[in-house]
């Protein structure tokens, strides 16, 4: 007999006592079986209780385009998923970490994020048992959290045989400024801005998906030219990472003039989403209800011809990349991922599509204005730097189409619809395609209407494994190649 | 190939920038620069709207004068909105950075901006500053904007300022973000690693004051709660003209203001 769980949908609310609460046993049966069939763990989250805790699981099939959600009560403990179902170890390691709920029998059972709060016998950072490979041969290099870079602090460990890497084990939680818990106390101006900086460089992204979540328990109808200005806001912020990162990619195999042409063109990218809002990374441009900015005739005129010629200049800059055989032979076999770890590992957004994996949320769970303006969906085979900086460099071309296209018509209306207070004891699952994959966030109320619950999953928390593991058996050199070909987040993964 | 590598060369074009012997290059109308308030339009009686409208509490009335700390300001106009005499407006002013905490409040209509010059750090290392840029908790942007001052139209170098990969090479601490718990350690270690004479300088709201981050459990209330800042320079992210502004007027360099 199937398992009775919940089929819900990108952005509309359900009511809490919709979701089947079934035993713990079967709760296990569905999240492996499903697992093993090839569908994939989004989310798995717990809201602490009195006595007993509701976990809740989230699956997501993506050939059916279908989302399921069950949950089921535990204890102070129960028996982990992980074993039976890898996607599941990170979600189990953060619900111990926060709160003390321990899944048994856990075989990776390390601190997450080292917070303040943490349940985690280890509670200080950077003091943790590393994984360490013995031997003669064998010797251990730690970078961070200070890198020699201008980037995100984040701690790695290395365990090399030569120049070989056997093993990196990363250890996160420097940038963990405690948004998810924050939030539910916090004004809803405050909570716009919180989300703005989630992750910085996906401002449009995560603060759609909060949006949309607040839209979604609110019942409120979000005007056609808000969700235009949305998604042109959301491919301009994909369009200015992804062209920066072929610039990084360039700039770490040492093929400087796509580099420096990159890097430039970068910036170029960013004026135009400051021309919208006045500020380069898009905040305050998205609000519960709309855009606070429109954008009108000549703006739509004047951002289309800069459109064009940063697109010109970065076609050039990419195909001189493309079609130099220095730059294909670092960039073939080098930081491979297969098909199947990107399955058991759960991994999402460009470093899946790179693996095969046809899983991208404007084509599996669109909403509004994805679902009547289609974007291709771009897809690799092999899995590595090659194919995720093929697949960046393909969505380049598909994003500049879409803006292109959103530009000439945007629909006319308001941008603005006003925002009903929210009904109590609902729940809403919130997707959106940031441009590192997959961003989820899941809202719930409490029976006076207020928050009682808000979780985000950002792709990072997917990802930084897929780092990890992309380096066995790679020279450590190769790091900041394979490194760059991800260009995951500190702060998201954090929070 | 060499020639496909020239002829892309020439497509891209020069864009060498005029600044700072010509103009700086042109911000967007929307651009919210220094914030005014406009003393006569602003009402003693007003209820005002505007300490509300502000998450980070930058927007304050003392002795019945509305302020407004740009070192806690998101730069989010919302007190601009709020406020019912339309005293409050955002100049497109780029110019924000400070040496001392107090000069980021202001209480009228700008007429320039806040003094950003260190006479010992333009004495010491006015010809050539190396900085160790640390994240601290900073969402990603500040870093990125940090960053493409690095970038070729840019051209930090010019100015004899590079970032430099350690502490020891290093004769200033450049910090964004508020400092999370769980960098206070390696603030300090870092800071302790360069060499005297140091200079720090806060970049980003959240690194000058907590921002965004303020009283929050897991962070501190910005950089000089843990260690000593001698410029700040606010906005989320500021513009990288902003920053730019902000390093040069520290060592004396900056246009107009010698």
């Amino acid at each position: 007999m199937p398992t009775p769980c919940l089929i819900v949908h990108n952005g509309q609310a359900f009511a809490l006592a919709d979701v089947p609460c079934i035993p713990e046993e079967a709760f296990r049966t569905w999240i492996c079986a499903s697992t093993t069939a090839g569908m994939r763990m989004i989310a798995l989250w717990c809201v602490q209780g009195k006595d007993r805790s509701m976990l809740y699981g989230l699956l997501a099939h993506d050939k059916n385009q279908s989302l399921r959600l069950c949950s089921c009560l535990v204890g102070q403990e129960y028996p982990a998923l992980t074993p039976e179902c890898t996607q599941a170890h990170l979600f189990e390691r953060e619900i111990f970490e926060e709160l003390g709920i321990m899944p048994k029998d856990h075989p990776w059972l390390k601190p997450v994020r080292f917070p303040q709060t943490s349940h985690h016998p280890q509670k200080t950072i950077g003091e943790m048992d590393f994984f360490q490979i013995k031997g003669e041969e064998i010797h251990e290099v730690g970078v961070g959290p200070v890198h020699a870079g201008v980037i995100e602090p984040g701690h790695f460990r290395f365990q090399c045989q030569g120049e070989k890497v056997k093993h990196l084990e990363i250890s996160l939680g420097y940038q963990h400024r405690g948004i998810e818990q924050t939030l539910c106390t916090a004004t809803a101006s405050m909570r716009r801005h919180l989300m703005e900086v989630a992750s910085g460089d996906t401002t449009v992204g995560h603060t759609w998906a909060y949006c949309q979540s607040m839209e979604g328990l609110g019942g409120c109808k979000v005007p056609p030219r808000a969700q235009a200005i949305r998604a042109i806001a959301l491919e301009l912020e994909r369009l200015a990472c992804h062209i920066g990162d072929m610039g990084a990619i360039s700039g770490d195999i040492g093929f400087l003039p796509t580099s420096s042409f990159c890097g430039r063109i970068r910036g170029d990218v960013l004026n135009m989403t400051a021309t919208i809002c006045g500020n380069r990374f898009s905040r305050g441009l998205l609000r519960p209800g709309g855009v606070a900015y429109d954008i009108d005739q000549s703006m739509a005129e004047n951002l289309l011809l800069r459109l064009d010629k940063a697109w010109k200049e970065t076609d050039g800059a990419l195909q001189l990349f493309w079609d130099t055989p220095s730059v294909l032979g670092r960039l073939e076999h080098t930081g491979m991922i297969s098909l199947e770890t990107a399955l058991d590992l759960g991994f999402v957004g460009p470093v899946a599509r790179a693996c095969g994996l046809k899983q991208d949320v404007r084509q599996n769970f669109p909403s509004p204005p994805y679902d009547a303006h289609t974007i291709p969906l771009v897809t690799g085979k092999l899995g590595g730097v090659f194919d995720r900086a093929k697949v960046r460099t393909k969505e380049i071309n598909h994003s500049v189409a879409f803006i292109r296209e959103m530009l000439t018509r945007l629909p006319k209306s308001s941008i603005m619809a006003p925002m009903p207070s929210l009904p109590a004891k609902r729940m809403v699952v919130s997707l959106t395609e940031g441009w590192r994959g997959e961003i989820c966030h899941i809202a719930q109320t409490g029976p006076e209407g207020t928050l009682a619950h808000y979780k985000i999953i950002d792709p990072s928390f997917h990802n930084w494994f897929a780092v990890a593991y992309c380096l066995r058996d790679e020279g450590i050199s190769d790091f900041p190649l394979c490194n760059k070909s991800f260009n995951l987040s500190y702060c998201g993964f954090d929070l | 190939m060499l020639a496909n590598l020239l002829l892309t060369r020439k497509r891209q074009g020069s864009h060498t920038m005029a600044y700072p012997h010509g103009p700086a290059p042109v911000l967007p109308q929307r651009f919210p620069g220094m914030p005014g308030i406009v003393a006569d339009l602003c009402m003693p009686d007003c209820p005002a709207p505007c300490i509300q409208a502000c998450s980070t509490e930058a927007v304050t009335r003392i002795d019945g004068h509305i302020q407004i700390d740009t070192g806690k300001c998101l730069f989010c106009r919302e007190c601009e909105q709020a406020c019912p005499c339309g005293a409050i407006c955002f100049t497109g002013q780029h110019r924000l950075a400070a040496a001392r905490r107090e000069d980021l409040i202001i209480d009228s209509m700008p007429t320039h901006g806040p003094a950003a010059k260190n006479i010992n750090a333009t004495k010491s290392f006015g010809h050539s500053f190396a900085l160790r840029v640390v994240s601290a908790g900073g969402c990603g942007a500040c870093e990125a904007d940090v960053n493409v001052l690095n970038t070729l139209a840019w051209d930090l170098g010019r100015f004899g300022i590079h970032y430099v990969a350690s502490p020891r090479h290093a004769d200033g601490l450049l910090v964004v973000g508020p400092v999370t718990k769980n960098m206070e350690t390696a603030i300090k270690v870092t800071y302790a690693a360069i060499p005297a004479p140091k200079y720090v300088i806060a970049v980003g709201t959240c690194a000058v004051s907590g921002g965004m981050f303020l009283n929050m459990n897991e962070c501190n209330n910005g950089v000089d709660t843990v260690i000593p800042v001698d410029l700040y320079i606010p906005g989320c992210p500021p513009h990288p003209l902003t920053i730019l502004d902000g390093l040069l007027g520290f060592l004396g360099k900056c246009p107009g203001l010698e």
